[in-house]
């Protein structure tokens, strides 16, 4: 049996070849062949055959793959129909560990190869992870549909610029104050919604993310309403970055007599950043071992049951609005300090789609997938700057190749079993 | 005389303006199984949510051990030894039998966790079979093994049926019954509704019958079964 499937059904690949010719013959036939020179047509027969016959060698070559052994793995990890969550045994070991090994490693060489500019896409994409991670454990894991996410972006990063401003307050001193701002406006968003679901709750969440970026954009007295604020450049234990200190105080390369470099400031960022990005991932892979996170898992696949079972729905749904928010808070923080200036553009609509994109390409409640599509998203468009126009449009096609092939997002969960305790009969 | 475990005291339950149970009185007594029969939307599934408090009793007394529970929070009630098996057994789709079953201890804790289990899969060889298997891959009658095993992991002192019968096939229905009298016989005390009111009164020791809202009649098992009027509106006439 098993030598019969291993082996090529070659009618079955003839019969896939020759279609795949028929149909290259009607669309090359006439855009290939038929060659316009002055005001006649000419027929160059040897163009059409040669794409058709490409066509065909390439087409019989995949349907033989595809029935290799090799090609059946391949192909079944497109299937649709196992979808959901892959549920491993408790004692699983992922290779995981190797590859956090291999991205500390590079992480660690990146600053002193890279130039500014990869230097700053990488924080962009970094802070994108971190926002990512956050709505992940509102959407992915507690099923709570948040479209103003963004809102609490946008209290982070302003949260440092007002700070300064008023309360003289610097980036070490904004990032946990920021954090527990964005938990709170978190909490009096999540007390209204408590009762809703779904649709209803996307639309209340949707206005929450407007009204914030209105009010900023509105209340000039304030946030210097369009025009925005100024952030200062981050410290590292009183030491500046620019070339000369401005209040009297030494600069870094100055304390510890080096080169003067202007990358200073961004390698510093990155570096923080890299570390928050870390720790963040770390309390989250806790968290959803933890029964908070199962909770939350439990209210995203059935609040009814949940309710029925006693679980204190009212303390799950703020607990991941609250954590989901304040990732967003400490993001907006490394946010504006990168950019030096915020102002409210920063904070449209579109970014709360954009993280939206990210946490559902990623796979919901998946944190790799996030990880990963969140430097797609971010970075690449960066690096393909000539294509900047189209990124939107690149966005709806992923968005509809993804729903039809991978409907669960580009990693599936694979959650690790809870470990019965021993001596429960195997 | 012995305060019941769960007494109900002239309960009203509205929807709006809607009435959904109208001065709803019932008792149970510990070690008993008692059950609710009734046709649809008479107020069965309510009047068991109700004492979840969702929807909460607009007049009355919900008592359970003499303490009045009708304004306290669900959480509260299920963490003090209600345990239900909601209706339609809402198991969690994505997640494996043994995790459903660990989500069952919320209100508890994890302390007993290891000899429950242990329990369940006792009482429920089935489960055991497939404890890594996700809930959404299961049949109907072991979806509602899992919701019923998942309600007695927090170590309830009633639990609550909510039509367990509800879309299984004849023989699987029996087998779950079966499983409820081996329960009952433990001790546990049982609030069963259900529609199926053959299967339910031979089961019970007492009996209520509710329509539009109202409790009609009350009496034990076998003088329901016996009754004229109910074996014409439930049992089909014969």
């Amino acid at each position: 049996m098993s030598a019969q499937s291993s082996s090529i059904d070659l009618k079955k690949s003839l019969l896939d070849t020759l279609l795949a010719g028929l149909l290259a013959l009607v669309i090359f036939g006439p855009i290939v062949g038929v060659v316009l020179d002055g005001y006649s047509f000419n027929f160059h027969a040897d163009r059409v055959v040669w794409s058709v016959a490409v066509v065909m060698a390439g087409r019989f070559l995949v349907s033989a793959f595809l029935q290799t052994s090799h090609g059946k793995k391949f192909s079944s990890r497109f299937d649709l129909t196992g979808s959901g969550v892959t549920v491993l045994p408790p004692g699983y070991k992922s290779n995981m560990r190797w590859i956090l090994l291999l991205v500390v490693l590079v992480a660690a060489v990146l600053p002193f190869v890279a130039n500014k500019y990869i230097l700053t896409v990488v924080i962009l994409g970094l802070i994108y992870v971190l926002l990512g991670l956050g709505l992940n454990i509102v959407v992915g894991l507690a099923g709570l549909l948040d479209l103003g996410y963004v809102a609490f972006y946008a209290i982070g990063a302003y949260g440092l610029a007002l700070g300064y401003e008023h309360l003289g307050l610097g980036f070490w001193s904004a990032i946990p104050l920021a954090a527990l701002l964005a938990a709170f406006a978190g909490a009096i968003l999540g007390f209204p919604v408590l009762r809703m679901h779904g649709d209803y709750l996307a639309i209340v969440t949707l206005g929450f993310g407007e009204i914030i970026r209105l009010v900023l954009n509105n209340w000039s007295s304030l946030t210097g309403g369009p025009n925005g604020m100024a952030v200062p450049s981050p410290t590292f234990l009183g030491l500046e970055f620019g070339r000369k200190a401005k209040d009297g105080g030494i600069p870094f390369h100055e304390f510890f007599g080096i080169a003067y470099n202007p990358n200073l400031k961004y390698i510093f960022i990155y570096t923080v950043l890299f570390i928050v990005v870390m720790t963040v991932l770390y309390l989250k892979h806790r968290l959803t071992r933890m029964p908070l996170g199962r909770a939350w898992e439990a209210l995203r696949e059935d609040e009814i049951a949940c309710r029925a079972m006693g679980l204190n729905h009212v303390l799950v749904k703020l607990s991941a609005f609250m954590i989901g928010a304040s990732t967003a808070g400490i993001a907006g923080v490394f946010f504006a300090s990168y950019q030096g200036f915020v102002n409210p553009t920063s904070f449209t609509f579109f970014e709360s789609a954009l993280i939206l994109a990210i946490v559902v390409l990623g796979g919901m409640g998946s944190t790799v997938g996030v990880v990963i599509a969140a430097f797609v998203l971010t970075v690449v468009p960066e690096l393909l700057r000539n294509f900047a126009d189209y990124r939107v449009l690149l966005f709806g096609v992923l968005m509809v190749v993804m729903m039809i092939w991978k409907p669960r997002g580009l990693i599936r969960i694979n959650r690790i079993g809870i470990a019965v305790p021993e001596g429960v009969a195997k | 005389m012995k305060v019941p475990i769960l007494e109900l005291r002239n309960v009203d339950v509205f929807y709006g303006p809607i009435q959904a149970l109208r001065d709803v009185s019932l008792e149970i007594h510990e070690g008993e199984t008692v059950s609710l029969i009734g046709a649809n939307g008479a107020g069965k599934s309510t009047l068991l949510m109700s004492i979840f408090g969702q929807p909460r009793a607009g007049g009355g007394e919900i008592l359970y051990r003499g303490e009045d529970i009708s304004k306290k929070s669900s959480h509260y009630i299920a963490s003090n030894g209600i345990a239900q098996s909601p209706e339609g057994r809402r198991v969690f789709p994505d997640m494996t039998v043994e995790e459903n079953l660990l989500m069952g201890t919320i209100p508890i804790g994890m302390t007993h966790a290891e000899e429950d289990l242990q329990r369940m899969f006792e009482l429920f060889p089935r489960l055991k079979e497939r404890r890594n298997q996700r809930a959404m891959t299961m049949s109907g009658g072991e979806q509602q093994m899992l919701a019923i095993a998942r309600a007695l992991m927090s170590r309830p002192k009633i639990l609550l049926l909510d039509e367990p019968s509800l879309g299984l096939a004849p023989i699987v229905v029996k087998h779950i019954f079966q499983t409820l009298r081996e329960l009952a016989k433990g001790g546990m005390t049982i609030f069963l509704v259900e529609q199926n009111a053959n299967h339910a009164l031979k089961l019970s020791d007492r009996a209520y019958v509710m329509v539009n809202g109202q409790i009609r009649m009350s009496g034990t098992g076998r003088e329901l079964l016996e009754d004229p009027q109910v074996r014409e509106a439930y049992l089909g006439g014969h």
